[in-house]
């Protein structure tokens, strides 16, 4: 797990992390989500020992950041914004090498990079000079160098931003296997629907701040308020006049459609069904508006900045 | 122990591997190993048969440990190259990052940096003087005697050593391998001017003085090796900033450190500056052994430089003396800034050679001067004039401008210490203006002030005593 108290980072004079909080237990996923500059790199940095805190603890898989940071450093599995590669080399013997650094013998660095190299697709090409690989190879051969060592904790920043779709739903799907494998994981992404579909948790960092952190249920709650229905009809609403039951609000309303703010669905959405069919409105279709992460990232990166003017 | 050099060993061999794949790597070593020394075994060949013909086979024969060097410098050359694209390049290529996310510590992924930038070429450079010198036998020319042959051998391989050290130096410095090509001119320039000396040492056919470039060279080179295992820190060199000189920052950091916290001149000088002085007192203490050191060496200097006085010198002693003091400015306020601004300049010429030899050149003057003094002292004594009466003209400000002097070359040797001493949190650009502004704390209060009443002494009192005693 990560566990994080008042982790703050100072580049001589300039804040670059702000005394964040951050609990991500065994098994989950967190996306961390900020603009560029945000604050996440450092984040991650620190996380897996390469930065020292200015300020503040961090855990990670059971080690402290500062006082255990080789343990911390064999127990993470990094994907670095960078990928860093040696052009010289090929898949195999780059695995090998990092494999060895990660004190894996040779035969289990090659053993288990052959699997890997077969579940991402890039067994053909295990034997290609890495200076001949695509940018999206590329990202799937740093994946893979991340998660060699089997490590507990796997610190991903931007695991799919150089794929095509086909290899970004691979990587989601590993995602998805190694969190119900028991990893935790922590997600730095710009795509939102990435971090919707994987993360367990989201974080939204600004300036250095982290603004938000929560599930992503209690955090769509919080930021864009309790749930909306809409309401499509099959006539035209003249001169109707709403009565509606209590926990329900009316939001909008066109032609033929009404949308509602709806306090607790389990109890009030058949109150307002029956109260709509009664009120002689042919209800066509009634389902939930989807509240994307993209909206909640939206509103609480404004809520930052108006509450920082 | 072996286990813990395992991750060096892995990223050596990866990095020699890489490396023997890269022809532009390859074609100079060839070249400079199969091919250079027998362009060198000519010219020797040239210049020996050359000078023959006017009986000055001496010069050609000093050339032929010397083209020797030239064999095996060139490859070693190419190895501050490699160090600095190791180093540098990953930081630039981003492929550090992965690497410093492994468990490996600091000084491992130094360590295997350091041997891979320095064995491949160190070997070629053993192979192209092995060429050369197979080379001279089969020309039929006389090798040189072994003692300088183990010299060569001694110096090419601890300058392969200090050349990479110091671009390691460097490239925690510089986030781009142009950045450190600019850079890397503070490693080029010295050893450039190493090899004129060792050229000169080696054409004048004095070995022992040989043997001590030998000593200073391992110990600079032991010391930056000390120095980039200090800085050679993860938090360092992910830096990004460091390519922008901030002067404000700089001037902060400076400023910061030399007046401390102190509200006060009064409080400046009991904590700050007290603070300082308990820092320097190792050395101090070392300075004032190659104070003693320096006297020695001067006074057994006169066995080999002998300057007889004749009796008609000594006894026109006391006129010349007159004449002497008449002519010059002495007793007169106008040599005091002269003589004030000569011994600053000597403790500027320290602090200045000192910075690019960590502190170990910087005791060169104060130990020269000890060395001159050592020899007046022994030589006059020879003579017949007591070392009492040479004392007496020489103490009187020296009393002031020696401890001056030791107090200004142990701030000069503790910045080279500090500088090779880790300081987690802080980076090499912050330790180095905290150094200087200790030199600038010890000079400012103490040194300077010190130097003044000396001056002032020099000209005011020590003629006097020096009519006095021999007039």
């Amino acid at each position: 797990m990560i566990e994080a108290e008042g982790l703050t980072k100072y580049f001589d004079d300039f804040l670059a992390v702000d005394h964040i909080d951050l609990k991500v237990p065994q098994g989950q996923v967190l996306a961390l989500l900020g603009k560029n500059g945000a604050g996440k790199t450092t984040t991650v940095r620190m996380l897996t020992s390469i930065l020292r805190p200015s300020a503040g603890w961090a855990r990670v898989a059971g080690f402290d950041v500062v006082n255990d940071a080789a343990n911390v450093r064999g127990a993470v599995g990094v994907l670095t914004e960078h990928h860093g590669l040696y052009a010289r080399m090929n898949s195999v013997e780059y695995l090998e090498f990092f494999g060895n650094l990660y004190r894996m013998k040779s035969v289990d660095a090659r053993k288990r990079g052959d699997e890997l190299l077969e579940m991402f697709g890039l067994a053909e090409a295990r034997k290609k000079r890495l200076g001949e690989y695509s940018k999206g190879m590329r990202q799937k051969l740093a994946l893979v160098r991340a998660l060699l060592h089997d490590p507990a904790v796997l610190l991903l920043d931007e695991p799919t931003s150089a794929m095509d779709p086909e290899s970004a739903r691979l990587v989601r799907d590993a995602i998805l296997t190694l969190r119900s494998s028991g990893r935790t994981i922590l997600l730095c992404t710009h795509n939102l629907a990435e971090g919707e579909e994987l993360a367990d948790q989201v974080a939204i960092i600004q300036n250095g701040r982290i603004i938000l952190h929560n599930t992503l249920e209690n955090v769509k709650k919080t930021l864009l308020g309790p749930a909306e229905y809409e309401a499509r009809l099959a006539g035209v609403l003249n001169g109707w006049q709403p009565n509606l039951p209590a926990g329900v609000t009316l939001q909008e309303r066109g032609e033929n459609w009404l949308r509602f703010r709806v306090d607790d669905p389990q109890t009030a959405n058949p109150i307002l069904l029956r109260s709509l069919i009664e009120q002689h409105l042919e209800v066509v279709t009634f389902q939930e508006i989807e509240h994307s992460l993209e909206m909640v990232f939206l509103g609480a990166v404004r809520q930052g900045e108006e509450a920082q003017e | 122990m072996i286990s813990a050099l395992y991750p060096s060993w892995i990223v050596a061999r990866r990095e020699v591997r890489d490396q023997f794949r890269d022809w532009r790597i390859i074609f100079p070593i060839v070249g400079l190993t199969l091919v250079f020394p027998f362009i060198m075994n000519w010219t020797a060949r040239q210049m020996l048969d050359f000078t023959a013909d006017y009986g000055a086979t001496i010069i050609a024969d000093r050339m032929v440990p010397f083209l020797l060097m030239i064999v095996g410098f060139f490859p070693i050359s190419v190895s501050l190259v490699i160090a600095l694209e190791s180093f540098v390049g990953e930081k630039e290529r981003s492929s550090i990052e992965p690497l410093l996310n492994t468990p490996m510590q600091d000084w491992q992924l130094y360590l295997g940096k350091l041997v891979s930038s320095t064995i491949p070429l160190l070997f070629s450079s053993y192979l192209g003087m092995t060429v050369y010198l197979v080379g001279l036998v089969m020309n039929k020319v006389v090798l040189p005697e072994f003692e300088i042959l183990a010299q060569v051998f001694v110096l090419t391989t601890v300058q392969a050593l200090m050349m990479v050290a110091g671009a390691v130096v460097v490239s925690t410095q510089a986030t781009s391998v142009r950045a450190a090509n600019l850079l890397s001119s503070f490693i080029v320039i010295p050893s450039a001017f190493l090899i004129q000396w060792e050229s000169l040492t080696m054409f004048w056919g004095d070995k022992s003085t040989l043997w001590w470039v030998v000593a200073t060279v391992v110990v600079v080179t032991i010391l930056l090796v000390r120095v980039g295992v200090a800085h050679f820190q993860r938090e360092e060199l992910l830096g990004n900033e460091i390519d922008v000189l901030k002067v404000r920052w700089m001037w902060r950091v400076f400023t910061r450190a030399f007046r401390g916290n102190a509200r006060s001149v009064g409080e400046w000088y009991r904590r700050i500056l007290g603070a300082t002085l308990k820092r320097l007192t190792l050395p101090i203490a070392m300075t004032l052994l190659v104070l003693v050191l320096g006297t020695m060496i001067g006074s057994s200097m006169v066995d080999r430089f002998p300057l007889l006085i004749s009796e008609e010198q000594i006894e026109n002693l006391d006129e010349n003396l007159t004449q002497l003091l008449s002519v010059n400015m002495v007793f007169s306020a106008g040599a005091i800034p002269l003589i004030f601004w000569q011994n600053f300049r000597v403790l500027l010429l320290a602090l200045i050679v000192g910075i690019f030899s960590f502190g170990v050149l910087g005791v060169l003057p104060v130990m020269a001067t000890m060395a001159v003094g050592g020899y007046l002292v022994t030589l006059l004594s020879l003579n017949g004039i007591p070392a009492l009466n040479v004392l007496m003209i020489l103490l009187p400000h020296g009393v002031i401008e020696i401890p001056a002097a030791v107090l200004a070359t142990a701030a000069v040797l503790q910045m080279g210490a500090v500088l090779a001493t880790p300081t987690p949190g802080k980076t090499f650009g912050e330790v180095w203006l905290e150094a200087l502004a200790d030199w600038a704390k010890v000079m400012v209060g103490i040194v300077i002030p010190m130097l003044v009443v000396a001056a002032l002494i020099e000209v005011l009192v020590t003629p006097r005593i020096a009519l006095m005693v021999f007039g």
